[in-house]
């Protein structure tokens, strides 16, 4: 009844791909792919390796400019503005946070890890900083491991550990998305499972895109699924309904129960 | 089954005969350091002293100290290094950070490996060309100092971008990701991680520059000179010429003279080739990644 309302009026969209298509040179990456991520939806990504997902990202926060040999065209709309005509791509970055698949400490402090981008968004005040910093690394369940040393160096932190700073300076500018691309692939099932939970209480705040390697991940978490194969998105639906065997494609059940992938 | 065969025992000889031959090789690269090193300070050694240092020669060359020589070679090491420097490690950014992979940066590239590869004389005569009468500085340390700059800017270029090279990738998509532009990822990221490396190519290209010759003869470098130079555009003595004029051209010089010059230019050079080594030792002792 609710939906069926919210449809009626037009739902709007935090992001809204339409006829997105990616090549490297004469390698297409991805294909024809449209699709929307609703506000406050953990919505997940699946697929197998080269299927595009990782492609799908970068395109969205445009770091294609960083990449001569990417080319893209159809349209990604964020909060129903079209990416690509976006004068100032900085600002829209700052409002898309990105967690990679092996976490990045950055060679400075923990404190600086987490500062640097609202330093150079202009913050000078070091008590507003020391806000930031602490919040922050609350909600990436790292800061009562870090508390006592956050002036030693954010890269010789271990896997788990950088993850989770990863995932606090990406929080850093309050973004209104956060985008994660397989974050648990080097990080033991305990961090894993300790992420997951921030995950799930990140979701009342911001819209999340979660791109994983592991199936029952997505299931775990994701509201909505879509599954990625050769540069081509065959299926999107209810996370519950993929998983039940609701799926249009048969390809989809396939990967889902692990015959393939 | 674990006796040794005759082809076992053929192939032990072969392996024992290779290695003593590339060991003889090998020390064969360290004798003629030694005997340069040893008969430097061997027949040099005695005529070093403190008065040898900081005074200027007299008698026509033939006694007396270096210090116009050893005062002009630091003026124009300094000389080329401000100008090399900035110059050199702006296009190793550039090249690194920016240059997009066409047909402009390749031919960059190649212009780089080619300048390297320029014989130091015709630096000289395109010293003499350019610095000293087309752009009028005469002979004078500025423009000996741009003729090594130039020689030597090759080194920095390379140096330097393969210092900033080695800035794992992944830390400038995490500042382009957060909304960094690619200036700012440089200046907080990629900058203070390479600089170490920049400053070992940095002390590495000033020993070159200490001991080259052919470059400043032409465009700055005097036979003798009383006074001492005033400014960038006076000409000076140098270590290096000054080594060939007491070995070659002036009669009379007491066999220990040169090879006291000789010992001065070697221990500057190899101080500066250690400092850097220190240095580099130093920083990988305390890397961050």
């Amino acid at each position: 009844m609710v939906a069926a309302a919210i449809a009626a009026q037009g739902v709007v969209h935090k992001l809204a791909v339409r006829d997105l298509n990616i090549r490297y040179g004469d390698h297409v990456a991805l294909s024809g792919v449209s699709l929307e991520v609703r506000e406050h939806e953990i919505f997940g990504i699946i697929g197998p390796a080269n299927a595009g997902k990782t492609s799908f990202l970068k395109a969205l926060n445009r770091m294609d400019m960083f990449d001569s040999a990417m080319r893209v065209d159809g349209t990604v709309e964020f909060n129903g503005r079209d990416v690509r005509q976006l004068r100032n791509v900085y600002a829209l970055r700052k409002r898309i946070g990105v967690v990679f698949p092996l976490p990045v400490g950055l060679p400075m402090t923990i404190y600086e890890n987490v500062a640097l981008a609202p330093r150079l968004s202009g913050i000078r005040d070091r008590a507003e900083l020391d806000v930031i910093v602490e919040r922050c690394l609350t909600r990436a369940a790292l800061w009562d491991e870090v508390k006592d040393r956050l002036n030693s160096l954010g890269s010789l932190l271990s896997g788990g550990q950088q993850q989770r700073l990863t995932i606090a300076r990406a929080l850093s500018q309050s973004p209104e998305v956060l985008m994660l691309d397989e974050f648990s692939i080097a990080v033991d099932p305990v961090t894993t499972m300790r992420i997951e939970d921030v995950l799930k209480e990140l979701r009342s705040e911001m819209t999340i895109v979660l791109v994983t390697n592991l199936v029952q991940q997505a299931r775990r978490l994701a509201d909505r699924t879509a599954f990625f194969l050769d540069g081509a998105c065959v299926e999107i639906g209810d996370t519950e309904a993929l998983f039940e065997g609701e799926v249009q494609n048969p390809k989809t059940r396939d990967y889902i129960e692990g015959r393939f992938g | 089954m674990f006796e040794a065969t005759a082809l076992n025992r053929r192939n032990d000889r072969t392996q024992a005969l290779f290695r003593m031959l590339f060991l003889l090789m090998t020390l064969v690269l360290i004798v003629p350091v030694l005997i340069i090193l040893t008969t430097l300070i061997v027949k040099g050694g005695p005529v070093l002293s403190v008065d040898f240092l900081f005074t200027s020669p007299t008698d026509g060359m033939t006694a007396g100290g270096i210090f116009p020589a050893l005062f002009g070679t630091i003026w124009l090491v300094a000389v080329a290094l401000l100008v090399s420097v900035p110059l050199g490690v702006a296009a190793a950014i550039y090249l690194s950070e920016y240059a997009p992979d066409n047909w402009m940066t390749r031919v960059i590239n190649l212009a780089i490996i080619n300048l390297a590869g320029v014989p130091s004389i015709v630096h000289a005569l395109f010293g003499v060309g350019a610095f000293v009468i087309f752009f009028g500085f005469g002979t004078s340390i500025l423009s000996a100092s741009l003729t090594l700059a130039i020689m030597t800017l090759p080194v920095v270029i390379v140096a330097s971008r393969e210092s900033l090279q080695a800035v794992p990738h992944a830390f400038r998509e995490a500042c382009w990701n957060m909304g960094a532009t690619r200036w700012q990822t440089i200046r907080k990221v990629v900058l203070p991680n390479a600089v170490s490396g920049i400053l070992t190519g940095v002390i590495l290209e000033v020993s070159r520059t200490t001991g080259e010759t052919a470059p400043i003869m032409f465009t700055g470098a005097a036979f003798f000179l009383p006074f001492l130079p005033q400014s960038v555009f006076d000409q000076t003595m140098a270590l290096s010429l000054h080594l060939f004029v007491v070995s070659t051209q002036v009669p009379g010089v007491p066999e220990a003279l040169p090879y006291g010059v000789a010992l001065v230019l070697i221990a500057m050079v190899l101080l500066m080739n250690s400092v850097s080594i220190a240095f580099r030792m130093y920083l990988r002792g305390k890397k961050k990644w």
